[in-house]
């Protein structure tokens, strides 16, 4: 901390910061518009100037960039002073000569920074008598709109798109006052972090095509702080609702989840929940093979009583979409000998053994923040542009690290961009894979390997020997080629602070995992700070393998086959994309009754005795555990109509209809997690993920509302022209009202970033103790897995060895997709737009061989099961292996990896 | 004594002056321009719709009796997919037709819209749509403002340079 002066007022800032983070920092009003905290300072925009003095008698002093220059200790700069404050009024003039007039149909206008900057710094009337320059716009894509008249050339989007984003598909072109920020020619962007650039863009160039197809303003928002469903890294979002529909979904800052960004996935996957796929009201069948029929709340719970009565033996079948609550209170309804995972007993396994690693292993599994900070990094087996999108975000910015690093010794502060960047984009960063096929990261890594799964854990597990060659496990015949690439990577590792392992259940492969974990224990033996990290395939994974199952979807089978059981209750789960069609049918077939509690029709739910309407996130509120065992609190923004409730309540209520008196507590979501962690040791910190209840702010509740929304007297009155008190929420300190104290929430309860004079995403700097840092008070969400001290040095020592594969065999594994391998993303029509069709990926050689071609059909053959899939030519998958995308729709569910044929499919010429 | 009889005297001269009452509804009101009565909304003067459906009305209402929802056509060009006041609410401030960009909404001189029954005091777009532009003949905001939508070609706003050549390099 250094002590400068600003205005005449001493002030502690943080020493190496710019003057401009500083002031914001001790939350003095300075505008800018090119700086921002993970991109740094270019100083381009001249909005940001001071006037710094060289000693208390200097009254001259001189005009300079706040955001180019360091905070040194003694440093007396201005704030206030007139003449500066007329230079910052003229910028803005000039930034506005060419403003096409047109906030009141621009769908940043009411969040919009430059707006902000505007009435910041006085700037009124346009006295400018001469034309206006204007551009052509460009289609790009469903997820961004494109207004390119708006732009002030801060030169932000590219240095996020192309710099750190790492895409290379928008830029700046033209000269002088003609420079135009686009694509080549018009088209969809093609990198998975898009959506970012409408919060990047201080203007409205970029807005959210899909909120503009149901426009709504920032002040009529409902919000609510939340947490992304679509993949496990559990992104914090605050999604927006308007007249009881979700209209977009936002990034909620998190110091140590997810900063500033989301992937596209997490910020167009939402319009499931408007989707026409919704359950709204219980469905009955009567006897199989008659339709399903609406009945009412009281008469779905009596079916519900009478299906689920002693004399039946009910099992259940959980979801890693589902809520820890959800998933706790099924546990409870059906006993924990009698709760499966709704996952394959192989994915089990593998999530399974992913926990044990997590708790007793020989590292410590680093934030998500903390991933971009790591010495030296080693994916293993992972392809996580696809199955960990956010996380892959973070990896591209190892190189950008290392010029920070090497920058240090000539003086050059991490912020300054310009010379840093020259730097990273030459660079690569400590960087390895080892991954099935070639991955979105490879170009920036050290090197990358592609070969099977098999032979990826042998390269895990001879890293690891070579790390500890004394006790941990070698590996039977390696190549020279191979045994030099596990040298290499080991001294990378080895030499690096805080080295970080990335493994993850994408490829289902114990080997896999095992052999990263090898690699932390080697490392930990060797006296280094070695990470792990784990991407998991769903929100709440890990949540339902610290909950613990009694197995997957094949132990329910044999249960129900075995007469063991008779009744199945499934939550929140299709099990047709879980497991092979034949398998789903005949789990259907052998049991007398089926009770589904979901929120979409689907195969499942319409093959169901009973179908109970449940909540999806955005109705409901309930905690998920993401991949580093950080419980997070999602809440609930718009109140769902008809009889939807959260799966837990439908739950306590069947309960209580049964009267089991545990159920009787369980009055709201704080009672549960209470249960749990009475229950479970490893929930104990469930009960701190967020304020009870009964929080009160200054005495009321923290508004969903904006002060400004409107509407209030007049959007129900053409149904009633009185008003309806606000709905009830028993569950939150939150309340659908505009009524409650302003001042700032505590971090885990935030609804929306908003200061005076600041209504755009910029706010959120009022918001943070220093600006890029911890959010005031702690970021949201509790770590239930943290290491243990006497951890696992054991090492796992079952290598696999390298088989030989038989004639025509092929080993088929499975490829992962940012959009299409999750469900729920899927169904929103922007992110369906991107999902490919189901194919088959085969190495260029294979394909020859076979005498297939791009676009060929092949019959892909396992266990028994064959289906027909056009042929993807992928160069970079070894030879003898075929790739078969995972989740897409339309696509047959095989239980990866497993080795299989592929075959010309014989057509009719 | 005598001031009591000053105004007396002054009680009396006035029956002689002419009278202040309007025996309304006999008789017609004239009132004054800026009457702040009755919300429409108006038509621009190319015939279409003014309204934009900023949300700037409604957010500007100090008794949020005014909901819409934003709706676009093929074009591009924002509308109102619907807009309801709720006049059994509005205190007719008149701040809407203050905040509003495009000068669509605007207050009337009518007060003549009693009911007795409430909920036949909410008004849907159709029953606030006038066919005309209003107290505002002449104001066009698309015309104005940078987008095309439709209405016009990029570049071709009141004050606007054509689109500039993006390929170009010449200083
Ligand atoms: S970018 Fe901002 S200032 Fe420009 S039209 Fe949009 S809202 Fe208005
Ligand atoms: S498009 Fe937006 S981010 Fe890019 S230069 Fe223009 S105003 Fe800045
Ligand atoms: S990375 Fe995962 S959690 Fe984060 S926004 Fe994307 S899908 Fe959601
Ligand atoms: S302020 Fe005017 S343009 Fe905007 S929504 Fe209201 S009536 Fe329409
Ligand atoms: S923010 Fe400092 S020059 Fe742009």
């Amino acid at each position: 901390m250094v002590t400068i002066h600003i205005d005449g007022l001493p002030y502690e800032v943080e020493e190496g910061q710019n003057l401009l983070q500083a002031c914001l920092s001790r939350g003095l009003n300075l505008p800018y518009f090119c700086w921002h905290p993970a991109l740094g300072s270019v100083g381009a925009c001249r909005q940001c100037a001071v006037k710094r003095f060289k000693s208390e008698k200097d009254e001259r002093g001189e005009i300079i960039m706040a955001c180019m220059t360091p905070a040194e200790a003694g440093v007396r700069i201005s704030i206030d002073d007139p003449e500066v404050a007329a230079f910052r009024k003229s910028v803005i003039e000039w930034l506005m000569l060419n403003h096409p007039h047109d906030c009141p149909v621009c769908d940043e206008g009411g969040e919009c920074h430059l707006q902000d900057m505007t009435v910041m710094t006085g700037h009124a009337y346009r006295e400018n008598r001469f034309k206006k320059r204007t551009y052509p716009n460009q289609y790009l894509g469903a997820f961004l709109n494109h207004e390119m008249n708006r732009c002030i050339q801060c030169y932000r989007c590219v240095r996020y798109y192309h710099d750190y984003a790492g895409a290379g598909d928008l830029n700046v072109f033209a000269s002088r006052d003609h420079v135009y920020f686009g694509r080549g020619r018009a088209g969809r962007l093609e990198s998975g972090f898009s959506g970012n650039l409408v919060e990047i863009c201080p203007t409205g160039v970029f807005t959210d095509k899909t909120l503009g197809r149901h426009y709504t303003r920032k002040w009529d928002l409902q919000t609510a702080p939340s947490v992304c469903v679509h993949c496990a890294l559990g992104c914090n979002t605050i999604p927006g609702s308007r007249y009881g529909e979700l209209r977009r979904v936002r990034n909620r800052y998190n110091h140590e989840v997810n900063g500033y960004f989301l992937c596209d996935r997490g910020r167009y996957g939402y319009e499931f929940v408007n989707c026409d796929r919704r359950i709204r009201a219980p469905l009955v069948r009567t006897s199989r093979g008659v339709e399903q029929v609406l009945v009412s709340t009281e008469d779905a719970l009596k079916s519900a009583a009478a299906m689920l009565s002693e004399r039946r033996k009910v099992i259940g079948i959980g979801s890693p979409r589902a809520s820890l609550e959800s998933n706790f209170a099924l546990l409870r309804l059906v006993g924990p000998k009698n709760f499966h995972a709704g996952i394959s007993d192989k994915e089990l396994e593998v999530l399974n053994l992913i926990r044990d690693v997590l708790c007793l292993g020989a590292a410590r599994t680093p934030t998500l923040s903390e991933t971009a900070e790591a010495g030296a990094v080693f994916v293993l087996g992972e392809d996580v542009s696809n199955s960990a999108p956010l996380l892959a975000l973070n990896l591209r910015q190892l190189p950008r690290r290392k010029a920070e690093i090497a920058m240090a010794k000539v003086k050059i502060p991490p912020w300054n961009d310009a010379p840093i960047q020259r730097i990273a984009e030459f660079e690569k960063g400590s960087l390895y894979i080892a991954s099935p096929c070639a991955t979105g990261l490879d170009e920036v890594a050290s090197k990358s390997f592609h070969g099977d799964i098999s032979e990826l854990a042998r390269l895990g597990f001879a890293v690891a020997s070579v790390l500890d060659p004394a006790n941990a496990p070698g590996v039977e015949g390696l190549t020279e080629k191979e045994k030099i690439r596990a040298g290499e990577i080991a001294s990378a590792l080895g030499g690096a602070a805080r080295p970080l392992i990335v493994s993850g259940a994408g490829c289902a492969s114990l080997a896999l995992i095992e052999a990263a974990a090898n690699i932390c224990t080697a490392l930990g033996k060797i006296g280094g700070q070695p990470q792990i990290f784990f991407a998991l395939p769903e929100a709440n994974s890990l949540g339902l393998a610290l909950l613990g199952a009694a197995g997957g979807l094949e132990t329910a089978c044999s249960a129900l086959r075995s007469g063991r059981a008779d009744t199945v209750v499934v939550i929140e789960n299709d099990l047709f994309r879980r497991c092979a069609e034949e398998k789903a049918i005949a789990l259907f077939d052998s049991a007398k009754y089926l009770v589904a509690i979901d929120h979409l029709i689907n195969p499942t739910t319409s093959k169901a005795d009973l179908v109970l309407p449940a909540a999806a996130f955005a109705e409901a509120s309930g905690t998920l555990v993401n991949n580093e065992g950080r419980a997070q609190r999602f809440y609930r923004v718009l109140v769902p109509e008809f009889e939807v409730k959260e799966s837990w309540r439908w739950i306590r209520d069947i309960m209580r209809f049964l009267g089991r008196s545990e159920a009787e507590k369980w009055h709201r979501l704080d009672d549960l997690s209470v249960a749990m962690a009475a229950l479970n040791p490893l929930f104990a910190g469930l009960v701190s993920v967020a304020p009870d209840a009964d929080f009160r702010l200054a005495g009321g509740k923290i508004p969903r509302q904006a002060p400004r929304y409107s509407g209030r007297t007049a959007m129900r009155a053409h149904i009633d022209v009185f008003e309806q008190p606000p709905p009830d929420d028993p569950d939150t300190p939150l309340t659908f009202s505009m009524e409650g104290d302003p001042r700032q929430p505590p971090p885990s309860l935030i609804p929306r970033y908003w200061a005076p004079g600041w209504n755009s995403v910029q706010a959120l700097n009022k918001f943070q103790q220093e600006i890029g840092g911890p959010l005031r008070g702690k970021d949201p969400g509790v770590r239930l897995i943290e290491p243990i001290p006497q951890a696992r040095t054991e090492y796992f020592r079952d290598v696999p060895a390298s088989a030989p594969k038989a004639e025509g065999e092929m080993s088929l594994i499975p490829l992962h997709h940012i959009f299409g391998s999750e469900e729920l993303s899927a169904l929103s029509p922007g992110v369906a737009e991107l999902c490919p069709q189901p194919y088959v990926a085969l190495n260029p050689e294979d394909a020859s061989f076979l005498g297939l071609f791009e676009g060929a059909l092949a019959k892909v053959g396992v266990e028994g099961l064959t289906c027909c899939l056009s042929v993807r030519i992928v160069p970079s998958l070894p030879r003898a292996v075929a790739g078969l995308p995972v989740g897409l729709r339309g696509a047959p569910v095989f239980e990866l990896p497993a080795s299989g044929t592929v075959v010309r499919e014989a057509t009719d010429e | 004594m005598l001031s009591i009889l000053r105004t007396l005297w002054g009680v009396f001269l006035h029956m002689f002056r002419s009278r202040e009452t309007i025996q309304y509804p006999e008789q017609n009101i004239l009132d004054p321009p800026r009457f702040r009565g009755r919300i429409i909304l108006s038509l621009d003067p190319d015939g279409q719709e003014r309204c934009v459906a900023c949300y700037l009305c409604s957010a500007a209402c100090p008794v949020d009796c005014i909901a819409l929802q934003a709706a676009q056509d093929v074009n591009g060009r924002r509308y109102p997919e619907f807009f309801r006041i709720n006049f059994s609410r509005c205190i007719l401030c008149g701040f809407c037709e203050e905040a509003c960009p495009t000068y669509a909404i605007q207050l009337t001189n009518d007060f003549e819209f009693s009911e007795y029954d409430r909920n036949n005091m909410v008004y849907e777009k159709e029953d606030l749509l006038i066919s005309g532009p209003g107290k505002h003949p002449d104001y066009n905001f698309f015309r104005v403002a940078g987008v095309a939508v439709g209405v016009k070609g990029k570049g071709e706003s009141e004050n606007e340079l054509p689109p500039v050549d993006v390929r170009s390099l010449l200083p």
